[in-house]
C-alpha cells in the first residue's frame, strides 16, 4: 500500500481514528508519519489535518460532489492540495472546513484587524439586527405604535446602509 | 524605477546585521496574506483571471508613497537566475519564483518592504527589518495595507477574518517570522529540546528558506502557527516572548562552551578560518557551516565586530545564484564552488588568524536592545 502524504513510498503505518463518530483511516510510510508527528498521542484529527476535508471514509459519489458555483472548485480539489478555489468557498464548504479550522488556529473567531469597509458592513449589521429584535418583542407584547417606529427605523437604517455601501 | 542591478550591488537593510540583538537575531519578518473579494485565488484562477487580477492591484502598489523608487516587475520579465537571487535576499518565495505570466513583484529601495502579486494568494507583501525587531516591522506592514485597502475590496468575512486561499492563513493572514542564529545550541546539542518545546506551544521552527528546508549555517525561522484567533499584536508579543527566550538559551549555551569547551571553540574557530582563507573548492552547505562558525567566532571574541558585517553579507553573495549573477552567466556546480571560495578568499583577506579563544568573555558593540 503506498503513502497517503507522498504517494511514493510504501505505507507502514496505519492510522485509524474515531472523530465525531466517524472512523477516518490514513495509510502513511516512515518518513510522513514522522515529519506530521503521527506518533505524537496529543495530536487530534490527525485524519482531517493530513487530507483535509474528510478521509477515505466519506467518498462522494461523482455527480453530488459539493461545488462552488461561483468558481467552479470541488470537494476533491480541496483534498489534493489542501488550498481552496475562492472566497466564497468557504461559504460552500464551511461545514466540511470547521474541524479542520479548528484543529489549525487558536480559535475559530476573526479578532485582528477589520477592513474599514466591513467595519461599517459590521456596525449597520449589528444594528439592524438588534431593531430587529426589538420589534419582535414590541410585536408579542402587542405594543403596535412601538412596533410603527421601530419598523420605520430599520427601513432607515436599511437605505443608509445601501447608500454607506454605494460610497 | 529601479534597475535590477541596483538591488544586487546594495545589500538589504536587515543584511547590515545593525539591528537590535543582531548577534543572535538576524531579521525579522512580517508577512500578510490579502485577497480580492470575486475572484478566484491564483493557483484556481485562469491565466485571464489573473492577468485582470495583476492590473487591477499593480497600478495601486505602485503608487504606495513607501514605493516610490521601487524595483517593479512582472515576473515573466525576470530570467530564472534574477528570481533566483530574490528568493536567495528572501524577498520572493519558492512558489512565486515558479511563476511567470500574471504575477508580479514590488519592493522598495531598502529592500524592507515587498509585495507579491499572485503568489499563492492575490497579495503577499512583507516588510523586513534588521535584529529583533518585529513590532516595527510589523506597524510598517500594517500602514501599507491599510492604505491598499482604501482602493482594494478584500475578501472578508466577521468569522474566518481575511480568506486565503489555504485555511492555514485565515484570520489575520499574518506570519511572523525571525531569522536566528543558534550555533551554540547546535553545537552543544540542545537544539532538537528547544525545537520541540517550541513546537508545542503553536510556533514552528523551520531552516533558512521556510517549509520543507534544511538549517543550513545553524540559521532557524521561528515563527506562528496559527492566524486565526488571536489579535495580531498578541501574535507578534508572544512571538517576540519565546525568541528573547530562545535568545537567553543561545546565550547561556555560548557561556557554557566558553567555560568547558575552550579547545573545541579554537578548533572549530579555526578550522573554519583555514578552510575560508586557503579553500579552493567550496559547496554552499560547507560555506554556509563555516561562514556560521565566524560569525559565532565574532561574537565569542576571535574577531573585531566589524567582522559580522563582512559575513553576513558573504552568507548571501556565496548562494549560487547571487554567484551566477556576478559571473553574469549561467554556472555548472563545480564552476560555482571554484568561484565561491574565491570570492571567500579574496573577501576574508583582511581578517587575522584567530588564535586563542579570550581570557574574558566579550561584551559586545552593536547588539543592544530596543526599549520596550
Amino acid at each position: 500500500m503506498r503513502c497517503d502524504v507522498c504517494q511514493d513510498k510504501n505505507a507502514t503505518v496505519y492510522l485509524t481514528q474515531i472523530v465525531d463518530g466517524q472512523m477516518q483511516k490514513v495509510n502513511l510510510c516512515d518518513a510522513c508519519a514522522k515529519e506530521k508527528g503521527v506518533t505524537d498521542p496529543t495530536g487530534f484529527a490527525l485524519a482531517d489535518l493530513l487530507l483535509g476535508l474528510g478521509s477515505d471514509e466519506k467518498v462522494n459519489l461523482p455527480g453530488d460532489e459539493l461545488t462552488c458555483e461561483t468558481c467552479g472548485f470541488t470537494q476533491s480539489g480541496f483534498k489534493k492540495n489542501g488550498r481552496l478555489g475562492c472566497s466564497e468557498c468557504y461559504q460552500v464548504f464551511g461545514g466540511g472546513l470547521d474541524s479542520l479550522v479548528k484543529a489549525m488556529h487558536k480559535g475559530t473567531l476573526h479578532v485582528g484587524k477589520v477592513p474599514t469597509r466591513y467595519k461599517v458592513t459590521k456596525q449597520f449589521t449589528d444594528q439592524i439586527t438588534e431593531l430587529k429584535q426589538r420589534l419582535k418583542i414590541a410585536i408579542t407584547d402587542e405594543n403596535f405604535e412601538e412596533a410603527a417606529k421601530l419598523r420605520d427605523e430599520i427601513k432607515s437604517a436599511e437605505d443608509e446602509f445601501v447608500c454607506a455601501k454605494e460610497q | 524605477m529601479m534597475q535590477f542591478k541596483t538591488i544586487l550591488n546594495n545589500p538589504a537593510e536587515w543584511m547590515l546585521s545593525a539591528g537590535p540583538l543582531g548577534e543572535i537575531v538576524i531579521s525579522s519578518r512580517i508577512r500578510l496574506a490579502r485577497n480580492l473579494s470575486g475572484h478566484s485565488f491564483p493557483g484556481w484562477a485562469t491565466e485571464e483571471d489573473r492577468m485582470l487580477v495583476l492590473d487591477a492591484v499593480k497600478p495601486t502598489v505602485d503608487t504606495l508613497s513607501e514605493m516610490r523608487g521601487a524595483f517593479s516587475s512582472d515576473l515573466r520579465n525576470l530570467s530564472t537566475i534574477r528570481k533566483q537571487v530574490l528568493v536567495e535576499r528572501h524577498l520572493i518565495s519558492r512558489e512565486q519564483a515558479a511563476k511567470g505570466n500574471g504575477s508580479a513583484v514590488v519592493m522598495n529601495r531598502k529592500q524592507t518592504l515587498c509585495i507579491m502579486i499572485n503568489e499563492e494568494d492575490h497579495l503577499r507583501m512583507q516588510s523586513i527589518k534588521p535584529g529583533l525587531n518585529l513590532k516595527s516591522a510589523f506597524n510598517m506592514i500594517d500602514k501599507v495595507d491599510t492604505k491598499l485597502e482604501e482602493h482594494i475590496d478584500y475578501a472578508f468575512d466577521n468569522q474566518h477574518g481575511y480568506l486565503t486561499a489555504c485555511p492555514t492563513n485565515l484570520g489575520t493572514g499574518m506570519r511572523a517570522s525571525a531569522m536566528l542564529h543558534l550555533p551554540a545550541l547546535v553545537l552543544s546539542e540542545q537544539i532538537n529540546q528547544v525545537i520541540q518545546a517550541v513546537n508545542k506551544i503553536g510556533l514552528a521552527v523551520r531552516g533558512l528558506y521556510g517549509e520543507g528546508t534544511e538549517a543550513l549555517g545553524n540559521l532557524f525561522q521561528v515563527s506562528n502557527q496559527h492566524t486565526l484567533g488571536e489579535k495580531e499584536i498578541e501574535i507578534v508579543a508572544r512571538l517576540e516572548k519565546v525568541i528573547r527566550q530562545i535568545i537567553e538559551h543561545e546565550k547561556n549555551a555560548r557561556a557554557a562552551l566558553f567555560e568547558d569547551r575552550r579547545a573545541m571553540l579554537d578548533d572549530k574557530v579555526g578550522r573554519a578560518y583555514a578552510i575560508l582563507r586557503h579553500g579552493h573548492i567550496i559547496s554552499t552547505k560547507e560555506a554556509l557551516e563555516l561562514l556560521s562558525m565566524l560569525r559565532a567566532g565574532v561574537d565569542l571574541g576571535y574577531f573585531t565586530n566589524e567582522v559580522r558585517g563582512i559575513i553576513d553579507v558573504l552568507f548571501m553573495e556565496i548562494q549560487p545564484a547571487h554567484l551566477q549573477m556576478r559571473a553574469d552567466s549561467k554556472l555548472g556546480v563545480e564552476e560555482r564552488d571554484i568561484l565561491r571560495a574565491e570570492i571567500m578568499r579574496d573577501e576574508l583577506k583582511i581578517l587575522p588568524e584567530p588564535g586563542k579563544l579570550p581570557e574574558q568573555y566579550p561584551e559586545t558593540k552593536g547588539n543592544q536592545d530596543v526599549d520596550e
